[in-house]
């Protein structure tokens, strides 16, 4: 049985080591033959790009080997996919190998495309990768002053970021002795200030406490950079003297040229997490179109189970259980101060009094997630 | 006119029924349309709310065993 992975970001590393975990006496014996193909041979804890963009932690302690981090009975390679042949079971990569395979784990990820949308390239400061974080810690550091504008494209990931960048922002500009001389404004694409209904609720006073001005139903069109307006696609404009944008996002490139999901979203069953129409194919992370949270922690719990089914059909010949729609992210709330939101396809989120402990649980589980990555937590 | 697509955004939470109607219309051509499913109440309310402001289309809603369908068309 040859099981390939394709991806080494959290929901592809954690498939693979729990595979690798799961299988280990398949794997000593020949019968089983895990490899993980990924792009980079560094692995980034993403959520840190949130701490660098305000100063709070450096690019390099962002990263591990992503070899360091996988068991040894798994087949690793540098070398990214360029072409899905799902109809031979094989997938090409751009180091010119082949690769068969019985099962394949498509776990590839998003990123962000702010050249799709006018001018926010030049108009607007992002934290998703690492170059434009520093760059926008940068920019708050040279900051004196004026209106900031914080705008949210669909469909991004890490649906919490809006809400937290906007009480670290507070928390940055009353360190610094200048709260009073920066306007703070918040503007969401739907018809409340988060998706979430209880976060909304719950955001709403903490905002108005904290002087941020609100605008929901904006959805950004384009930047006039010039003139420093950002334009909404419900015809209204806001002026900025700077300008943080949560950039849009899509699925990678390859998945988009090989027409295996529209905007490299790949159509997957929600419960099984089988790409549609595919029975060895299975999707996890934010590769996915399931309408859920484009989260790591939605990929570590959808990688859990789907690696519990594949050694499951390895060993009896069927899964075991479905995903339930898990996912839980922390909120932090400024002040030191955090909560968190979990929930599933049936149950909403029940928002606690965001407290000093559930920050510095935060601040641990940033060393954790390198538990978390290896499948051990 | 292109065939009516299904999003089905029953029991989620988030990124919820609007956000993922949106991500749909942004990727589509004027003319597309769309049955979205929903069992959020809100989206009874949203969903034209924000096709009014933004100048889509709304083509019809009705409940059908406690899932909301409702039915746009993208208008620029």
């Amino acid at each position: 049985m040859r099981i390939l992975v394709v991806g080494g970001g959290t929901a592809g590393t954690i498939v693979a080591n729990n595979l690798a975990r799961r299988l280990t006496a398949e794997t000593r014996a020949g019968k089983v033959r895990i490899t993980l193909l990924s792009a980079s041979d560094r692995h980034m804890y993403q959520p840190g790009l949130l701490y660098v963009a305000f100063g709070h932690m450096t690019p390099d302690q962002l990263y591990r080997d992503e070899a360091s981090l996988l068991e040894p009975n798994i087949d690793f390679h540098v070398d990214p996919v360029t072409k899905f042949n799902l109809d031979k079971n094989q997938v090409l990569t751009a180091g010119g190998k082949t690769h068969d395979y019985d099962i394949l784990v498509i776990a590839t990820g998003s990123r962000m495309v702010p050249e799709e949308t006018p001018g926010l390239n030049e108009g607007a400061e992002f934290f998703y990768t690492e170059a434009s974080a520093v760059k926008m810690f940068k920019r708050l550091r040279e900051f004196q002053g004026g209106k900031v504008v914080v705008a949210v494209g669909v469909p991004h990931k890490c649906p919490i970021a809006p809400v937290e960048v906007m009480f670290m922002l507070h928390d940055y500009f009353t360190a610094r002795g200048i709260r009073d001389k920066v306007q703070l404004k918040y503007h969401y694409p739907i018809g409340r200030i988060h998706t979430i209904e209880n976060v909304a609720i719950w955001a709403k006073p903490e905002f108005a406490r904290i002087g941020v001005e609100t605008e929901t139903l904006f959805n950004i069109k384009e930047v006039d950079v010039k003139n420093k307006i950002l334009k909404s696609e419900e015809d209204t404009e806001v002026p900025y003297d700077l300008l943080i944008v949560i950039p849009a996002h899509r699925g990678m490139e390859v998945l988009e040229r090989d027409n295996l999901g529209e905007g490299g979203w790949i159509p997957t069953d929600r419960f099984s997490l089988a790409m549609k129409g595919r029975d060895n194919v299975y999707v996890v992370g934010d590769t996915t179109n399931l309408p859920v949270s484009k989260t790591g922690s939605a990929a570590h719990f959808q990688a859990e189970t789907l690696a519990e089914n594949i050694a499951s059909i390895v060993k009896i010949g069927a899964p075991v259980r479905d995903y339930d729609g898990k996912v839980y992210c922390f909120i932090e709330a400024g002040h030191d101060r955090a909560t968190y939101a979990m929930f599933n396809y049936q149950n909403p989120p029940d928002l606690k009094p965001p407290s000093k402990p559930m920050h510095w649980f935060k601040l641990s589980y940033n060393q954790m997630y390198w538990t978390s990555v290896r499948g051990l937590l | 006119m292109s065939e009516m697509r299904i999003i089905d955004a029953r029991d989620t939470f988030c990124p919820g029924p609007l956000m993922e109607l949106i991500s749909y219309m942004k990727r589509a051509s004027v003319g597309d349309e769309f049955e979205l499913l929903s069992t959020d109440k809100g989206s009874i309310n949203d969903i034209p709310e924000w096709i009014k402001k933004v100048g889509h289309e709304m083509l019809s809603s009705e409940q059908v065993d406690g899932v909301w369908h409702i039915k746009v068309r993208k208008a620029k």
